[in-house]
Parts: structure tokens; C-alpha cells; sequence
């Protein structure tokens, strides 16, 4: 087991590698540094004094890769590429364009971000699993054929709306929670109560249409007729089998996004002011700030490939018969 | 000639593609396997009747997409100018709404502006009469209430003598009674129209369409339907145009990535070796950056570009089509990993099967094999990916131009009247018709699209039939 996590650990790193490569040639190669002040300072104030200045602010007046006025290792290491993109595998990102340090944002901002996603997706799931489950107890009925009418059509509805519309209902019209803000503590309640519904609501429709199709292929094989054939009721068959036998599919597709939870819901936290992950990034976005978007994209990619890992450990504990080579 | 033709990038891709289903489609009528699969497709009503609705859209998206410069009034001795606003045959044929623009906002059908003004003859500050619409009431207000009602009822027995004469002129071609064909639709009769038990769906579809549009066109010449929103333009108009721009997102994305994918699926299964490893290893890294981030990342570099090469286009539309494009390709980049990983599996279990083995033992050349032998049992696949990956692609500009890295701000879509009127609702009372307009369209065109892909998905799967 440990030589198999060590193993995939091992394979992480030339992921992580080609990740860091590819940020980097699309923030510094496709566009020099001086494109990026030219269009960061604006037309009117374009000088060279004035690039140059921005330039030096962030680091960018390096050399990209190859620093031929330095001596001995610093040819390498007085670079764009090992200070920009190198230092990121130490955790070490630099500073955004306020001049905030961005490793330090990213920890403080990770506390509201989870708060907000890790109760939607459980309860998403929860929910999900329990509806999927009741339309396949009832497969093949009028309840079961519309439960999938309404699946697809809140598939068809714009994540927006959910978001607006909710808010709209429960903020304005009833003053039942605070349209937006974060607080502290138990205060905080209040604040993350509405967008958690909302999360879980706007995710029920494609969720549940994909956990009946998992029990609706499970439900097919022997093992559940053996089931039935003993007697068994229904409600046993449905909760006790066929869930059980179910988790390596439901695994495969939940597993891998528990530790991106940390990076929050650009949307979610945008329309309701959490000071997340995910409102960062946004306003990183909209302040072309690319030093914040380009710590993002690799802090993203790495917590995806601990995904990827945690579903391949998962697979063994959810079922004895799969073996780790 | 009055008119300039104008042939934008994306109009000639949206033609490719729209000549390139129309070649396939009789390709594949010679092919029995694809025609029983759509013949299955044919015949589910939900399908059909989804069919019938994004038929609608296309049609308003092809309209869209035929781009003219009108001509300027001549000046005496000057040579002739073209202007620069490039319009489409849609802004042609809905320039009434497009010129019948208010001061700002105004309800749907209501008759004056939405906020208070200072009126010249007046101390008190009043609603303004709006400039076109209800200006044919006049004086008499009273009338308007009534006035809606006439012209509803009008343009339902428009929309619904129209659809006569259609279901009347499909009779005639199918050779049935009409009296009797109507007689079992209205009975749910299933058996109806020359044995397809869709047909019925269809018509009633049609039915729904043409009333809506008998409403539209009737309410439409008097009033704004959809209200108007800061600026004055006519709601129903910006709803009408982002049509456009929602289908080519969704259907040019798949197609630039669709030659990437099937080729590096198609190598690495075949293949196989350090060509494999290379191929996984490109899509395993690609497909590990957040989709979001890395579209973010890649639109952030691509409006850099656009920013510091201006002398690249000439006039405006020319520079949002090229971004609209732009944002195409990138989605396209992040997205074909998946059909890449499916395509890939598949191609591994068909090299083991017999007639791939057989076309081996012939001699037959490795690019042989995949051309002749291989492709075309990955068609399916291809073809649920694209009609899979459209919906969600849809739902994704409005989500992208919220986050700023949609569309160009002034491309017409529903990305861009969502993020506008966003702000509108905290207005007191509440401005919430571009919303919602924006949001029902939207809704329309992407439950169709759910609907039809599911049917295509269902026809075509191997394993669903089975």
C-alpha cells in the first residue's frame, strides 16, 4: 500500500512539471512582460520608464530562462522561470499586484471556501444518493418518469439563475438570511446557510439523473436477483446491495473533487461576498492581476492530482477485490 | 449594389459545418446501421418535438449570420461608403425592434418610461410617455388593456391559421385526410400521420412555436414585449440575437477540438507505446488544471494580444468575432481531453477484434486500418460527445462572461444581458425582465438541446439499446 502511494506520488511530479510549464509559456512566452504593462498601464501612460518600472515592481525585468550576466548557478536562478514558476513547488508564490503575499491570502481564505463547499457537497450528495435511490425503488412508474422530466429540466437552467433567483426569494422578498457578507464564528451561520442551499439545489438535477443510471446498470445483475429470489424486500435489496456495490462507480466520480473543495465556487462566493478562494480568483480575473491567476491554476491542478490519488486508495477500501500494483 | 456583403470568420465556419452535417446526413442515409439508429431518433416524440425547437434556433442563428455593411446615402462626387456597423439579415428583418430604441428601461407592454421624470410643462415629475411603445394609443390609455387583448387574440388566429395551412400543406404531400389527422392528434391518437408516432409531436411543437411567434410579431408592432433595458433597446431583440452567439459556442467549440481528439485518441489506442504514453501524458496534464482557471489563464493572454494588435481588424465586429472565436478555441482546448480518453479506450477494445486483425493479416497499412476500419466505429461516440457537450457549453458563456472571461462586452449574449441586468436588480422596484428573458431563452434552447441529445445518445449507444 505504501509502496503504491509513493509510487503514484512519483507520478505526480512530471504532471505537475509539464502543469508548471505550460503556465509558464502561456503567462511569459506567449506574451512578453512588456505586452502584459503595455496593456495593464493603458494607452496614455505607455513609456518606456513606465514599463520598465512595472517590470521591476513584479520581477518581470529578469531574463525568461537564461540569465547570462549572472555568475555560477545564478544563470539559472535569477530568472522569470525559476523565481515566478520554480518557487511555486515550494509553496512560495510571490506577491499580487496590492503587494499581499500570496501564499499567506490563500491560507486565510481557504477557511470560508471550505465552510461553503465542503456542506454542499455532502449534503449534495446526500441528497442526490437518497432521490436517486427513491426513483429507482420506484423504476418503470409515472413518480420515476417524472423525477427524470424534472432532473432534466433543472439541468437546463443556468447556474445563475439558481444563485439570483434564490437570492432574490429568500434575501429580498422574505428577509429570511443577509443578501451577502461573512462573519466569524457561530455568526457565520446565517451568512452560509443560503448559499449551501442554493449550491445543493443547483447541482441536484445532473447528480441524481447520474446516480440512477449507476443503480439503474448495478440493479441488473445477478447478485440482485439472487437477492430478490431469497426473499429479500425491495427496500433491503435497494440500501443494503445494490448502494453497497454501487460506491466504486459513485467513488470514481466524487472522490476526486474532495480536495478541490478548498478552492471554493468562483460563483457562489462572488454573488455572496465570501472573502473565499473563489472570489479571489474572481477579482484576480476581473484586476488582470496574473500572478494570483497563475497560483490558482496551479494550486487547482495540484489538489486535482490529490483527487486522483485519494480515488485510487478509496477504490480498496470501498472494495476488498480490487488490489494496488 | 446597396449592400456589402461582409463574411465573418465564424459565419464561414458555422456554413462548413452546417454543409458538412448536410454531407454526413446523406452519407449516411446509404449507411444501414446510421439510418436505423436515426430512424429510432425519428421516431421519439420528446425528440422530435425538441428537434422542432432547436430547428427554430438554427434557423434564427443562420439568419443571424449572413453579415452585409449597408451602404451610406451617396455624397454627390464621392465615391461609394460603406458603413461601418455590420448588420445581419436577422437585424434586417428585426429592424423595427432593433431601431425602436426608448431613453432606459421600461416594463414589458407598458406604455410610459420606468422611472420618473421632470417633465417641460410640468413641475411634478412624472413617467414619461415611452416614444414608440403604445405611441399608437394616443391619448386614449384606457384602451390600452384592451389593446393587448386584441392583439394577442390576433396573433394567435395568425399563428394558428398559419399552422393550418402547413399541417394542411404536409397532408396533401403525406396524402392523408386533414379533418381526420386532426381529429386522432387531438385524441392522442398514437397511430397518427403515416405511421411516425412523432409526427403528432411535431405539429403540436409547431403549433406552440407559431402561436408564440403570431404573439410575438402582433404584440411586437406596438409595444416593447420584453420591456427595454438601460440603454432602451428592445429586450426581445437582445434575446433574439444572443441566439446566435449560444449556438455557435456550442457547436464550434466541438468542432475545432473534435480532429485534435479523434487523432490522439485514435494513435494513442492504436498504437500504442511511448506514442500512448506521450498522448496520455498531454491529456492527464492538460486535463488537470481546473477547467475554469485555465480558460481564465488563457482569455487573460488572448485579450493581451487583441489589446496590443489593433491594426489587426477593421472594424468592430470584425475584433468581437475574432475574440468569440478566440473563446471557442480555448474552451475547445480544455474540453477535448475527455472524447480524447474515451476515443482512446474504445480504439483499444477494437484492435483486438477480428476484422482489424484480419485487415492486419491482409497486409493492410497501420493509417489504413485507422482510416477504413477504426473511424468509422467511433462515430458513434463522436456524435454523442457533440450533441452531449452542447447544453453544457451553452450553460457555460453565461457563466464565463460573468466571470470576465466570456465573450466580447459588446457581443450580443446571453452571458452578457445576465451580467448587465445583474446589476439592475437592486433597483427599487426591481428591473427583472432582461433577466428573465435572458434566462427562459436560454432555458428553451438548452432543454431542447438535453432532450435531443439524451434520444441521440439512447439511438446510437450500443449499450443502451442493448
Amino acid at each position: 500500500m505504501l509502496a503504491y502511494i509513493i509510487r503514484r506520488l512519483l507520478y505526480a511530479i512530471p504532471i505537475l512539471i509539464g502543469v508548471n510549464l505550460l503556465t509558464f509559456a502561456l503567462f511569459f512566452v506567449v506574451n512578453t512582460p512588456d505586452d502584459m504593462a503595455r496593456m495593464q498601464l493603458g494607452v496614455k501612460r505607455v513609456t518606456p520608464e513606465a514599463i520598465q518600472k512595472w517590470k521591476v515592481e513584479r520581477g518581470y525585468d529578469k531574463p525568461l530562462v537564461w540569465n547570462a550576466a549572472a555568475a555560477g548557478s545564478a544563470t539559472l536562478t535569477d530568472t522569470i522561470f525559476f523565481s515566478k514558476s520554480v518557487r511555486m513547488f515550494a509553496g512560495d508564490f510571490g506577491r499580487a499586484d496590492d503587494g499581499r503575499d500570496i501564499s499567506r491570502e490563500i491560507g486565510s481564505r481557504m477557511g470560508p471556501s471550505l465552510a461553503i463547499a465542503l456542506p454542499t457537497f455532502v449534503l449534495g450528495l446526500f441528497v442526490a444518493i437518497s432521490f436517486a435511490l427513491l426513483l429507482v425503488f420506484f423504476r418503470a412508474t409515472t413518480l420515476d418518469f417524472a423525477g427524470v422530466v424534472l432532473c432534466v429540466a433543472m439541468m437546463s437552467i443556468s447556474g445563475l439563475f439558481y444563485i439570483i433567483g434564490g437570492q432574490w426569494l429568500v434575501s429580498k422578498v422574505w428577509h429570511l438570511v443577509p443578501i451577502s457578507g461573512y462573519g466569524g464564528g457561530l455568526d457565520a451561520a446565517k451568512f452560509l446557510i443560503l448559499p449551501v442551499i442554493i449550491g445543493v439545489f443547483g447541482g441536484i438535477g445532473s447528480s441524481t439523473r447520474w446516480y440512477r443510471t449507476i443503480f439503474l446498470e448495478e440493479i441488473t445483475r445477478d447478485y440482485v436477483r439472487t437477492a430478490r429470489a431469497k426473499g429479500l424486500p425491495e427496500r433491503v435489496v435497494l440500501f443494503r446491495h445494490v448502494l453497497r456495490n454501487a460506491m466504486i462507480p459513485i467513488l470514481t466520480g466524487v472522490v476526486v473533487v474532495i480536495p478541490s473543495l478548498f478552492m471554493g465556487s468562483l460563483l457562489t462566493e462572488s454573488f455572496f461576498g465570501i472573502p473565499g478562494l473563489g472570489s479571489y480568483t474572481i477579482d484576480a480575473i476581473n484586476a488582470q492581476d496574473f500572478a494570483v491567476v497563475r497560483s490558482m491554476v496551479f494550486i487547482g491542478s495540484v489538489l486535482y492530482i490529490a483527487g486522483l490519488l485519494l480515488t485510487d486508495i478509496s477504490y480498496t477500501l470501498a472494495d476488498p477485490r480490487v488490489r494496488l500494483q | 449594389m446597396s449592400i456589402q456583403p461582409v463574411l465573418l470568420w465564424s459565419d464561414v465556419l458555422l456554413f462548413v459545418l452546417m454543409a458538412s452535417i448536410g454531407g454526413l446526413s446523406l452519407w449516411a442515409r446509404r449507411q444501414d446501421a446510421l439510418r436505423a439508429a436515426w430512424a429510432r431518433v425519428a421516431r421519439n416524440p420528446v425528440a422530435m418535438s425538441a428537434a422542432t425547437v432547436l430547428a427554430a434556433f438554427v434557423l434564427i442563428g443562420l439568419l443571424d449570420s449572413v453579415h452585409y455593411r449597408a451602404r451610406l446615402p451617396a455624397q454627390p462626387g464621392a465615391e461609394t461608403r460603406y458603413s461601418v456597423e455590420v448588420n445581419s439579415a436577422l437585424d434586417a428583418v428585426l429592424a423595427d425592434l432593433r431601431q425602436r430604441a426608448e431613453k432606459t428601461y421600461s416594463a414589458p407592454l407598458a406604455t410610459h418610461l420606468f422611472a420618473k421624470e421632470a417633465l417641460e410643462n410640468s413641475a411634478q415629475r412624472e413617467f414619461p410617455r415611452l416614444k414608440f411603445g403604445g405611441a399608437h394609443l394616443g391619448a386614449d390609455l384606457a384602451a390600452h388593456e384592451f389593446d393587448i387583448a386584441v392583439r394577442v387574440s390576433r396573433g394567435c388566429a395568425a399563428g394558428m391559421l398559419l399552422w393550418l395551412l402547413m399541417a394542411s400543406l404536409w397532408c396533401r404531400l403525406a396524402d392523408l385526410e386533414l379533418i381526420a389527422t386532426l381529429k386522432q392528434l387531438r385524441e392522442g391518437n398514437q397511430g397518427s400521420g403515416a405511421g411516425n408516432p412523432a409526427t403528432g409531436a411535431v405539429f403540436v411543437t409547431l403549433l406552440g412555436i407559431l402561436l408564440l411567434l403570431g404573439i410575438a410579431i402582433s404584440l411586437g408592432g406596438g409595444y416593447h414585449v420584453f420591456g427595454t433595458d438601460k440603454v432602451g433597446q428592445d429586450v426581445l431583440y437582445l434575446s433574439l440575437k444572443s441566439i446566435r452567439t449560444g449556438l455557435l459556442i456550442g457547436t464550434l467549440t466541438t468542432l475545432v477540438m473534435l480532429p485534435l481528439a479523434v487523432l490522439l485518441g485514435i494513435l494513442a489506442g492504436y498504437v500504442g507505446g511511448w506514442v500512448d504514453d506521450l498522448i496520455q501524458y498531454l491529456y492527464t496534464t492538460l486535463s488537470s488544471i481546473p477547467g475554469v482557471l485555465l480558460i481564465a489563464a488563457a482569455v487573460l493572454m488572448m485579450q493581451v494580444i487583441i489589446d496590443t494588435h489593433p491594426d489587426w481588424f477593421a472594424t468592430s465586429a470584425e475584433r468581437a468575432d475574432a475574440r468569440l472565436l478566440a473563446l471557442c478555441l480555448i474552451l475547445g482546448m480544455t474540453s477535448w481531453t475527455g472524447v480524447a480518453r474515451l476515443l482512446r479506450g474504445e480504439t483499444l477494445k477494437l484492435r483486438e477484434l477480428e476484422f482489424v486483425q484480419a485487415a492486419q493479416a491482409f497486409g493492410v497499412g497501420r493509417f489504413a486500418i485507422m482510416r477504413r476500419h477504426i473511424l468509422p466505429n467511433l462515430m458513434h461516440i463522436v456524435l454523442i460527445a457533440l450533441v452531449m457537450d452542447f447544453s453544457g457549453l451553452v450553460l457555460a458563456e453565461a457563466v464565463l462572461s460573468y466571470v470576465g472571461v466570456g465573450v466580447d462586452p459588446s457581443t450580443i449574449s446571453f452571458g452578457t444581458m445576465i451580467n448587465t441586468a445583474r446589476m439592475e436588480l437592486a433597483r427599487e422596484p426591481m428591473v427583472w425582465w432582461s433577466l428573465v428573458a435572458a434566462f427562459a431563452f436560454m432555458f428553451a434552447l438548452v432543454l431542447a438541446a438535453n432532450l435531443f441529445a439524451d434520444a441521440v445518445r439512447d439511438a446510437f449507444d450500443p449499450r443502451s439499446s442493448a
